[in-house]
């Protein structure tokens, strides 16, 4: 117990709790939206933009997750119902990676910061290394 | 400008809410079915969402800023790229949170494909596994952060090239 620093474990929780605080209206926001997507958006439209053929499906999952962003939970529950609906794991799980890894929304902030050429290639190659992600976990899962 | 942001969320809160009594209105049915779904994911959201408390005390108590920046600045060789995967997956909170560190780190030397797989590990949110877990599996989770993970490094090393292929 000695080894435990209290006033650093203080200003941790602290932190930990004005994290959670601030995410909260975003997460119950979130977690509302869906769940009103997911019973009154019809099955058919996911269909419609995920056509079963994988070279597409890859390319549609990438473009939404590079688009979408978020918090990684909202990629989870929208991927999980995506899967309900009928959409390939592969184009799922490239939209998970690029939502986590492509930013075209915070892509002005980051030029600005690091350069437009490590934004821009940065975001461009992280959206072609989430295809290649997806496609070899796939692979991989089916060797497992 | 900073309070508009801050604000943001109510607002987005509010509209959903707002949706959700414009529903109520139209059709109670349909609302009674939404808010059932609703429930079912909260329910399902608050074990983990106290592990992501516990999981979030914990790296702000062992892994601040400055123990961050300390040794993603200084190590060298293969250390590196151990730092900045760890530390990718570590960090928490929005990205552009994180540019002025990078920033800062981009003028003391640090090479752009260590920042670039810093970047793509942030990818892989630790505090978020119980989650991922949930609705995917362990297996399917553990191997897309593994897989993820090993090419972090090739997108380090690609991009820092294209980056460098100034004309």
């Amino acid at each position: 117990m000695n080894y435990i620093n209290k006033e650093k474990l203080k200003q941790a929780n602290k932190k930990a709790f004005t994290g959670i605080l601030n995410i909260l209206p975003i997460l119950i926001g979130v977690l509302l939206l869906v769940s009103m997507i997911t019973v009154l958006i019809p099955k058919s439209f996911y269909s419609n933009l995920f056509n079963g053929n994988i070279f597409s499906d890859l390319l549609t999952g990438s473009a939404l997750g590079s688009v979408l962003s978020g918090n990684p939970v909202t990629a989870y529950i929208l991927g999980d119902g995506f899967l309900k609906n009928g959409v390939s794991l592969v184009a799922v799980t490239a939209f998970i990676a690029t939502w986590t890894t492509v930013g075209f929304v915070q892509l002005p902030a980051e030029a600005l910061m690091l350069g437009k050429r490590f934004a821009i290639y940065r975001n461009i190659s992280a959206f072609f290394i989430s295809i290649v992600v997806a496609v070899v976990t796939l692979i991989v899962l089916k060797v497992l | 400008m900073k309070s508009k942001k801050k604000n943001g969320k109510w607002y987005f809160l509010l509209i959903v809410t707002v949706a959700y009594l414009v529903i109520y209105f139209v059709s109670e049915n349909q609302f009674v079915v939404i808010f059932n779904f609703f429930t079912k994911l909260i329910i399902q959201i608050l074990p983990v969402f106290l592990l992501v408390y516990v999981l979030m005390i914990l790296v702000n108590y062992f892994a601040d800023n400055a123990t961050l920046k300390k040794y993603m600045g200084n190590e060298s060789g293969i250390n590196r790229w151990m730092i900045a995967i760890v530390t990718g997956i570590l960090s928490m909170g929005p990205v552009y949170m994180w540019y002025p560190l990078m920033k800062d780190l981009q003028k003391k030397g640090v090479k752009n494909s260590f920042l670039v797989t810093f970047l793509y590990n942030r990818g892989i949110k630790l505090q978020w596994l119980p989650v991922l877990i949930l609705y995917f599996g362990w297996k399917y989770s553990i191997t897309l952060l593994i897989v993820m993970l090993i090419f972090s490094v090739p997108q380090g090393i690609i991009t820092d090239k294209l980056i460098g292929y100034k004309t």
